[in-house]
């Protein structure tokens, strides 16, 4: 026999800590139907037989939010053995509110005094017993974090379960709000409605989501019997809120002994006349948001001149993955050129830019969570809330786009931390316009190149405002018309400061670091290996030609020839009024989506006449043996085998030859059909990293698709608008 | 007066909340209800949203929010 359990209360309230300490590491994340919040369910390791579900943490049971709906919804029409509701001790009138509001369902419920260890070190005291006996159900003191209470609770839990001990009836309402209720309950029952009388409350409510669910002909009747009651003038939502309230009072006077009337100022009062003061909360704000970005995307952490643990760690993976492709090559020497290619071009450099992410994703992710749990991220949403509000999003949109200027992977995956969907699905589209790292190499070539007696520096910089502009334009243009719905509002608590504890910030890392993995790996695996082939193969691989002309038999052929130069040849005419209708930088183009860096990289082979042995000789023939080591020549030493390669590296992506690629010149003519390419680049699809990502975050392929759709739209506008307005001046 | 225009320091006692729809329930359920004490903690640094201390706990709420709110100082 098995017993549901269902975990309730507010958000902050402690409620996932206690979770983790329930089950442990048995637990499952998944979503809810319909919904982007996460359903989260495990077994608990002490007792085998109780299923504890995580409900989402909401402030009452209103249908206000997806989460609030998802909870209430779960509570009367699953109906779990029992109800674990946690209250947060150290602010129980609020907690209460919603306490009441479960009652109301009828389920079984055992109450979860939470944070009893900081009600204490205020002084204060809660009569848990006196609660328990108000309130008619058991009510057990417990501290989540320290483990403290825990088995008496579970205790407690196991036994309403299994007993099925409904609530009684509290005495809420007053006597005329209550004559009513009854008078709607009969009138529910009457017509055969399940859980009259939570309905009736919920009717006098004004809640359309149950209003919805009953006959035209009873909605009348119930709004006689109402109307009857009261005035128009006389708001019966508001009242219900008021008395359950007011009922909450009572039972505070009754059970909480303060040791300090009124508002009395808390250490978290005092660390926040620093972090939100008026001067000083932008200043804070800033370094703390650059540590977040050292530990994750910094090549040179905090000056020290040494990479930050992200890079770090990425740096680790990649060698031993390296080390990992080497044996594998050896292991490979006999097969065919193509199985070979397929191995290591695809498979394992399709693993590999997976693996190469987690790292950066895994140090980020702790840090986020840290910063959610600790209480500082409604903070940030509380500074800079002004801000964003004018562009249509909320203060947490901040992070998310900040990170999006070292990788767009992160990024879409910090808008988790956006209570709003609209923002979040605004936000991780904007993400993909920012300027990442991985774009930086295309930049840094065309500024190089194209505009070599421009400024240059201003040239880079005018890239970064425009993505910025941009954001802020389709932002503004998402809000009016697509994405229309949604809160607007910015009600919101600041919670207690709170040192989290490193199991929770592990667990939450953790669990997004996974979800990462297996549903952004398998995008992420599946395109590498689909351009793989685009690149490699042509019609000729398959009816033996190739075979006879390649010296080593393989079927394969060079990109030029392959189906990713028909691919660009077929979709070179759509670039055409960006000013960049050749096939080469189509390929360009689509090569990016696997890494944008590949641009560059695809740029040097497809304009091979122009890196020719000759040339790459005469070229690095002016550096000194200590630049050519530098520049990567082992020993230094010029090696035409590596050239190739350290060429397009480390000289190509540095803007370093501003002579590279004339060829270029003939596909891509005026500065403005150049920067039309750089925007073009900027602002489309992401890589497939990141569209994974965002496929994690918005659910559904529907949504990703759309927000891929709005990038592409958004990219061929601003190219086009570029190469036109451009060419006039230019 | 209104919630918005009361200063940082300054407690009154709620009289009503002229919003209507979800925002009033949202506004209600997070215990802001007529007669309830609140006092006004902090402007966020640019001056919105506001920072106020009710039942017991921090809540922000924007000044477009507050000016709906009637209090008496």
């Amino acid at each position: 026999m098995s017993y549901t359990i269902a975990l309730a209360g507010n958000p902050n309230c402690g409620k996932t800590t206690l979770f983790n300490e329930l089950t442990g590491s048995r637990q499952r994340v998944g979503n809810w139907p319909g919904v982007t919040v996460d359903k989260k369910e495990g077994i608990c390791k002490k007792d085998k037989e109780l299923h504890i579900t995580d409900l989402p943490g909401t402030y009452s049971l209103s249908p206000y939010s997806a989460e609030e709906i998802i909870a209430r919804d779960y509570l009367v029409k699953e109906k779990p053995d029992a109800v674990i509701d946690i209250v947060d001790g150290t602010s129980i009138e609020r907690n209460l509110y919603l306490t009441l509001q479960i009652l109301e369902t009828g389920v079984p419920t055992v109450i979860a005094l939470n944070m009893m260890d900081e009600v204490e070190a205020r002084g204060d005291e809660i009569k848990a017993e006196k609660l328990s006996r108000i309130l008619d159900v058991p009510v057990v003191p417990i501290t989540a974090r320290s483990g403290k209470g825990i088995g008496e609770l579970l205790a407690q839990a196991a036994e309403t379960a299994r007993g099925k001990k409904t609530p009684q009836k509290l005495l809420v309402f007053d006597e005329k709000l209550q004559r009513v209720i009854d008078e709607v309950e009969k009138e529910l029952e009457s017509s055969g409605e399940s859980d009259s009388a939570w309905k009736a409350v919920k009717l006098l409510e004004n809640d359309e989501n149950i209003a919805a669910g009953i006959s035209e002909e009873l909605k009348n009747r119930i709004r006689k019997i109402i109307g009857k009651a009261y005035g128009s003038n006389e708001d019966p939502e508001a009242i219900i809120a008021d008395q359950r309230y007011r009922y909450i009072a009572k039972v505070v006077k009754d059970t909480v002994k303060k040791s300090a009337a009124g508002h009395i100022e808390t250490k978290s009062d005092k660390l926040d006349k620093i972090l939100t003061n008026r001067i000083l909360a932008l200043p804070v704000f800033a370094c703390i948001m650059y540590l977040l970005f050292a530990c994750t995307n910094s090549e040179n952490f905090l000056f020290l001149g040494i990479p930050s643990p992200g890079i770090w760690l990425a740096g680790l993976v990649e060698s031993v993955w390296g080390g990992l492709t080497g044996v594998i090559e050896g292991l490979l020497g006999n097969a065919s050129p193509w199985v070979y290619s397929l191995v290591i071009d695809g498979i394992m450099a399709g693993l590999g830019s997976i693996l190469g992410f987690i790292p950066l994703v895994l140090v980020l992710y702790l840090l986020i969570s840290f910063l959610e749990d600790c209480g500082y991220m409604a903070r940030i949403a509380f500074v800079l809330d002004r801000i964003f509000r004018r562009f249509g999003l909320s203060g947490r949109s901040f992070i998310p786009l900040l990170q999006g200027f070292g990788c767009s992977v992160p990024a879409v995956m910090a808008t988790r931390t956006l209570e709003s969907e609209k923002d979040r699905k605004i936000t991780a589209i904007l993400a993909g316009f920012m300027p990442c790292g991985a774009k930086l190499p295309i930049f840094a070539l065309f500024v190089s190149t194209l505009f070599a007696d421009s400024n240059q520096t201003l040239v880079t910089y005018s890239v970064y405002i425009f993505s910025i502009v941009t954001a802020i334009l389709v932002s503004l243009l998402l809000n009016k018309f697509v994405y229309k719905d949604g809160a607007s509002n910015f009600i919101m608590e600041l919670p207690q400061y709170r040192v989290p504890t490193l199991k929770s910030v592990f667990i939450h890392g953790w669990e997004k670091v996974k979800g990462f993995a297996v549903k952004a790996g398998t995008v992420i695996f599946v395109s590498t290996v689909l351009i793989w082939f685009l690149s490699g193969f042509n019609l000729d691989s398959f009816n033996g030609k190739n075979a006879a002309e390649n010296e080593d038999g393989s079927i394969m052929c060079e990109m030029n020839d392959s189906f990713m130069a028909s691919v660009g040849n077929v979709i070179a005419p759509v670039f055409k009024p960006l000013g960049f209708g050749e096939w080469r930088p189509a390929v360009g183009v689509v090569t990016g989506w696997i890494a944008k860096e590949n641009v560059v990289v695809t740029f040097a082979q497809l304009y091979e006449e122009d890196v020719t042995e000759e040339y790459l000789e005469e070229y690095f023939s002016r550096f000194t043996s200590e630049e050519l080591e530098e520049l990567g020549f082992e020993g230094g030493a010029y090696d035409s085998e590596a050239a190739g390669d350290i060429y397009s590296e480390s000289v190509l992506f540095e803007g370093g030859d501003e002579n590279a690629l004339p060829h270029m010149k003939d596909d891509i003519k005026t500065k403005a059909a150049a920067y039309a390419y750089m925007v073009f680049n900027l602002l489309c699809m992401p890589c497939f990293a990141a569209v994974g990502a965002m496929k994690r975050e918005l659910k559904t392929w529907k949504e990703t698709g759309k927000a891929v759709g709005i990038q592409m739209a958004t990219a061929y506008a601003a190219a086009l608008l570029v190469n036109v307005v451009g060419g006039l001046f230019l | 007066m209104t919630l918005k225009e009361m200063k940082p320091g300054q407690s009154g006692q709620v009289l009503s909340i002229g919003e209507s729809g979800p925002l009033k329930r949202r506004i209600m359920d997070m215990g802001i209800t007529p007669g309830v004490a609140v006092k006004v903690i902090k402007m966020a640094p640019l001056g919105d949203p506001i920072e106020i201390n009710v039942r017991g706990y921090e809540l922000s709420l924007r000044k477009e929010e507050a000016a709906r709110i009637e209090v008496q100082v």
